[in-house]
Parts: C-alpha cells; structure tokens; sequence
C-alpha cells in the first residue's frame, strides 16, 4: 500500500454484524462503481469482497463481542486495493488460508453448502496480503485492472 | 425474504422478490424455499431475475434448497444475472444445477424427470 497513488480513495466503516455487512458490502460496490472501477471488474470485486467482509463477521467475531469492520480502498488507473480491518481473532496460524476449491461429491445430498468464500477470493484477486499488529487484523485484496 | 410461487401443472415458479442472496438472508431463504416446496410438483424452477447478487452463503442456501426438494424433484434456476452466474461457474455448482438465461427458456424445455 506504499505505492505512490493519488486517485481515488475511499472509505467506509459499519458493525461487523450480517444485515450492516449486507448494505456496507452494496454501498461500496456502489460506491467504486461510481468512482470509475471498470465494469469488466466490478463483478470480481463485489463477490470477493463481499467474501472477505463475511469472513471477518462469521469468523474473526465469532463468540466475542463484534466491533467494526474498517474497509479501506484505493483506486488506481492500473489496481485497485482494498484493506478490510477488524479487531477480532487473528486467522488461524497467522495464515491466509488456502484457495482450495469445495469439492462437489458424487451425489445431490453430499453437495457442499459451504467452504466456497477463500476459493473465491483466490480465484478473483491478483494478490491477497495479511497482517496483524496492534491487535488487529488487515487484509489486502490487490485487483490489477 | 419476498418469495411468491405459482404452480403449472407439474412444474412450480418460484420468484425471488429481493435484489441480493447473501449471508444476511441465506438462512431466512433457506426456511421460507421449505415452505414454499414442501410437498409440491416435481420440477421447480426459481426465477432469480431480480437478484442482482449472490455470494457464497446464498449459494448455499440454493444448494440446501434443492437438497430438501429430496430425490424425484429437481430445482432449476432461471434469469440468473451475470455476477450470478459466475459464483456459479467458479464453483462449478453450474454443472450441478441447469441453468436458464430466462424464465422462458426454462418454461420451454421440457425436463426428463
């Protein structure tokens, strides 16, 4: 996030609780959209993002009392970087878990409902970065354009 | 969770009256495509035309959906958005579930139950 980049920069903070990620997830996307993501783009970066936020709710605030979730994005011609923080537990091992992706089992009622969202921040970032300090967490999402 | 359903003979049409599936609504979707289903014809198709996004937990209240439908009824999706379909076609849970680009397309094949 060093790099020196001076487009666009946006910000948004809400409870790390369902129905706020919800509408904090629908007004970024908005909100990069209207600040010049390019469309080719948007999708990838809704759905990863939308699972990264739900990660940090289901997860990083699970069995303690949530608090915010901060949501830090910087838009350039040529990447767009998004830092999502929160002060919940740390990801396991200090690691970003692997993208392996969901296997679908041999019959309807062995499919999985679950375990998609890190496949699919994988899938759809051109780099993810994380790091805790100060008792926080942060991770990067890096999508090149 | 806003569902309404009409039934046709043996097939049921099932709306989702919402712009998004997500994590905040998944399990409401759950319960509320059991009550809808609950001993009803064999193919349903829900028209997801109005939903213009999904994510992973939704996804998952669709696949649990189609697994409380139980063996001899299928459940097919129609007027899936693009963001919609690509959760779908990351996954691969496309080749689990037919997909239609439009409830028409949907209506006008017929289905080998």
């Amino acid at each position: 996030m060093n790099r020196k980049c001076d487009k666009k920069c946006l910000e948004l903070s809400f409870p790390a609780v369902e129905a706020e990620a919800s509408k904090g997830i629908a007004t970024l996307s908005a909100r990069l959209t209207q600040n010049g993501l390019p469309e080719h783009k948007t999708d990838d970066v809704k759905i990863a993002l939308a699972e990264a936020i739900n990660n940090v709710v289901e997860h990083a605030y699970s069995g303690i009392a949530s608090a915010n979730v901060q949501v830090n994005c910087r838009l350039c011609k040529e990447r767009l970087e998004i830092v999502i923080s929160d002060s919940g537990a740390p990801l396991p091992g200090l690691r970003i878990p692997d993208g392996k992706p969901a296997q679908l089992g041999s019959s309807i009622q062995n499919l999985p409902e679950g375990g998609f969202g890190w496949f699919l921040i994988h899938q759809l970032t051109s780099e993810i970065r994380y790091e805790r300090y100060d008792g926080n967490n942060h991770l990067c999402l890096r999508f090149d354009l | 969770m806003a569902l309404t359903s009409s039934t046709t003979g043996t097939t049921q049409v099932i709306t989702v009256r919402a712009d998004r599936i997500d994590a905040a609504m998944a399990i409401q979707f759950k319960e509320d495509m059991r009550c809808q289903t609950e001993g009803g014809p064999t193919r349903v198709i829900l028209d997801l035309s109005s939903v213009e996004f999904i994510d992973s937990s939704g996804l998952g209240a669709i696949v649990a959906s189609m697994k409380q439908l139980g063996s001899g009824r299928t459940l097919d999706l129609a007027g899936l958005h693009p963001v919609v379909e690509k959760v779908f076609r990351l996954t691969r849970m496309d080749t689990v579930f037919r997909l239609y680009p439009t409830m028409d397309s949907a209506l006008s094949t017929a289905v080998e139950q």
